[in-house]
């Protein structure tokens, strides 16, 4: 094991597989000189060359599309988009083309790319620098879907993507970059998609945090246990496709009850999608409807009042996890 | 349009096949349309057929040729089966894509045929990708990509002209300039009417051909294709042509004249080159009438077999959504609520 920050454990992801297959290249805007805009890609270019780590152009859509090309072709590329929030220029090729080339030309071609792009608010970079899509992605069948919450997370699900012939969404979080985690040293070190990761074990709620807000979920179960006496199950799915559907359900099943956070809007969102597979599948384990925790109902304001209210923070998860108990008193007891 | 003299006589005679065949096709595709048949759009490429075999005629057969939603003569001329290419008109089984792509997303992996796109303009990178490719393996294949005139007002038109010259990529951009895009003529849909010039501002020089014209085309696609791959410098070609059916199947047409149709086909591209070789003692009227009735033959049999093909099995619904490993054993699909929790393909 070693300490290191997510982002470091994203290079070093990056750098044993450029070492281990000639055919992964990187590419994306100011990767290569500048060592990336949050500097996940520092001193590969130097290492591996230009024609391994490209920088490019302000073309979004046009990369993503290249790399499109070039994985139907033999290659295995990583992009890199500056943040998510640009990734919408390259909806097109990411949904139209990557997603459904497979599908749509009957099994003749895959398409192994990794788009990895950071999400997130908290820095006062205002509406178009600031979302969470992660349930725009989560909405594409043909994509394969992670949120890695942890260094090690970071790096094994990296990795994986890399490998896997799937085309990937992959999704950082801007907040997460500086954080320091344990990380396994062996370089054949890698996660499979769809496992879940427990992180706390509890048996009277279970709380589902994606992305950042495994964390965030984390430290209101603490707070939970330490001043409410309820012990949550914590639990980060990792990925959302494939999601691990059965670990949640399993969970739900001990602790008959529910709350999911998520930094995106409530609308169409990650929890309104569990909420329902949960509903539908685990109806009768439930002793409190599912509740939600989610980023506000609006775009994501500059003012930093006002942004630091429009994402979820450990005080609105505990607040709906005892709504669950329907127990004001105990609340208030504290 | 320099005047080209005619190449080898088996090889004229081939493209005059190739272009006898295509046309042939899309008449049959047609008429197969109105008999519900066929369903969704089918987009023909009835007076194009030149553009088509003289670029396609012009690649090796490791070269990339990708293009639109107007390709069932590219993957013809490109030596994909007819009867597989009416299967997926059909929407059957037997089709190139099994059924999945229809008329718009034509695709064969062996022939290095990349597909037939819906999306207009959503090509040019994946080209451009393949020509990423190319580079990155030190393999000296080149990739063709056909697009509509419509397509130059893209973003991704001017990105990836810009990319594929900032990288030196081994690729020919053709602009298919049929003078509309759907109903919108030309010179209302782009302020820049010479096409060719379109990519002179991100470093591709541009070529010009005559797209009603077999020899022309090849003969320009061919030197593009020399500049792209030698020089690894990416070329803009426009060939001028024009479609003589509607966009779509349903297209009443309302934004041209007859004469102008009428004009234009004058310059009917199987009619005169057919002409040419008989003029020129390469052809009889028998052997021209012999190609005419082979073609309609193929065709015949094409139907025959996709009509004769079965409809795709419910079960292969979720096939090939994903590929399956181990660590992507099957899906969640949610959209099947039974007691049991179905978690799709299971790997076998
Ligand atoms: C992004 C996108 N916008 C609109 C359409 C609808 N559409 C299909 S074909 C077409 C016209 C394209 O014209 P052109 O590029 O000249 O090609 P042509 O059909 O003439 O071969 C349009 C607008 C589409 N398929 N994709
Ligand atoms: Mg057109």
């Amino acid at each position: 094991m070693a300490e290191m920050r997510y982002r470091e454990a994203l290079n070093e992801a990056l750098a044993e597989e450029l070492e281990r297959d000639p055919n992964v290249y990187l590419m994306g805007q100011d990767i290569g000189v500048f060592g990336g805009a949050f500097k996940v890609t520092a001193g590969l270019m130097e290492r591996f060359g230009e024609g391994r780590i490209r920088d490019t152009p302000i073309s979004e859509n046009t990369i993503v599309g290249i790399g499109v090309g070039s994985a139907m072709t033999g290659l295995r590329p990583v992009v890199e988009l500056m943040t998510i929030n640009f990734s919408l220029l390259a909806l097109d090729q990411i949904i139209n083309h990557a997603a459904h080339m497979r599908y749509m030309f009957g099994g003749q071609v895959s398409v192994p790319i990794v788009v990895r792009m950071p999400q997130g608010a908290g820095h006062q970079l205002g509406p178009t620098h600031s979302h969470s899509f992660e349930a725009l992605y989560l909405h594409v069948p043909g994509l394969l879907v992670a949120v890695p919450s942890t260094a090690a997370d970071a790096k094994g699900l990296l990795k994986t993507a890399i490998r896997d012939d799937n085309p990937v969404i992959f999704i950082e979080h801007e907040s997460l970059y500086s954080q320091r985690g344990e990380v396994p040293d062996d370089p054949d070190f890698t996660i499979p998609f769809g496992l879940a990761a427990i992180r706390r074990e509890g048996t009277d709620v279970t709380i589902i945090g994606i992305s950042r807000m495994a964390q965030t979920a984390e430290r209101a179960a603490e707070q939970l246990a330490a001043e409410h006496g309820i012990e949550a199950e914590v639990i980060d799915p990792r990925t959302l496709r494939p999601l691990d559907l059965d670990a949640i359900l399993e969970s739900v099943a001990k602790t008959n009850r529910c709350v999911i956070v998520e930094e995106g809007w409530p609308h169409g969102g990650v929890g309104a999608n569990l909420a329902a597979l949960i509903g539908e599948q685990g109806f009768d384990d439930l002793d409190a409807p599912v509740g939600r925790v989610t980023g506000v109902d609006a775009p994501m304001p500059y003012a930093r009042t006002l942004e630091q209210i429009a994402f979820p923070h450990e005080q609105q998860v505990i607040e709906a996890t005892l709504a669950l108990f329907g127990d004001r008193r105990r609340a208030s007891r504290g | 349009m320099a005047d080209h003299r005619l190449p080898e006589n088996e090889i004229a005679l081939d493209w005059l096949t190739s272009m006898t065949l295509i046309r042939r096709f899309e008449e049959r595709a047609g008429e197969q349309y109105a008999r519900g048949k066929v369903g969704g759009f089918l987009h023909l490429a009835i007076g194009e057929e030149a553009t088509i075999v003289g670029a396609v005629a012009a690649l090796r057969p490791t070269d990339y040729m990708i293009a639109t939603y107007r390709s069932h003569g590219q993957a013809l001329a490109r030596g994909s089966e007819p009867g597989r290419v009416m299967a997926e008109l059909f929407g059957r089984v037997d089709g190139l894509c099994r059924g999945r792509g229809g008329s718009m997303h034509m695709f064969d992996r062996e022939r290095r045929f990349m597909g037939g796109f819906g999306i207009v303009g959503g090509n040019l990178p994946l080209a451009a990708g393949f020509g990423l490719t190319s580079d990155y393996l030190g393999s000296d294949d080149a990739t063709l990509c056909q697009f509509g005139d419509g397509a130059t007002n893209q973003g991704t038109f001017g990105e990836s002209l810009n990319l594929a010259a900032l990288w030196r990529l081994p690729v020919v951009f053709m602009v298919t300039n049929n003078q509309f895009g759907m109903g919108t003529s030309l010179e209302r849909h782009s302020a820049q009417t010479d096409l060719q010039r379109k990519g002179e501002g991100f470093g591709v020089p541009g070529m010009e051909c005559d797209g009603m014209d077999v020899i022309d085309t090849w003969a320009v696609t061919k030197e593009a294709l020399r500049i792209a791959r030698e020089e690894r410098q990416p070329v803009l070609v426009e060939a001028i042509n024009y479609r003589f059916r509607g966009h779509s199947i349903a297209d009443p047409e309302d934004y041209r004249t007859e004469e102008e149709v009428l004009a234009w086909s004058k310059r009917d591209p199987l009619v005169t080159f057919g002409d040419r070789l008989v003029a020129e003692g390469v052809l009889s009227d028998e052997q021209r009438q012999a190609i005419d009735l082979e073609a309609t033959e193929t065709v015949d049999a094409a139907v025959a077999f996709a009509e004769a093909s079965p409809e795709p099995q419910p079960s292969s619904l979720y096939d090939d959504v994903y590929v399956l490993s181990d660590q992507v054993r099957g899906w969640y699909s949610a959209d099947h609520r039974g007691a049991e929790l179905r978690k799709g393909e299971e790997l076998s």
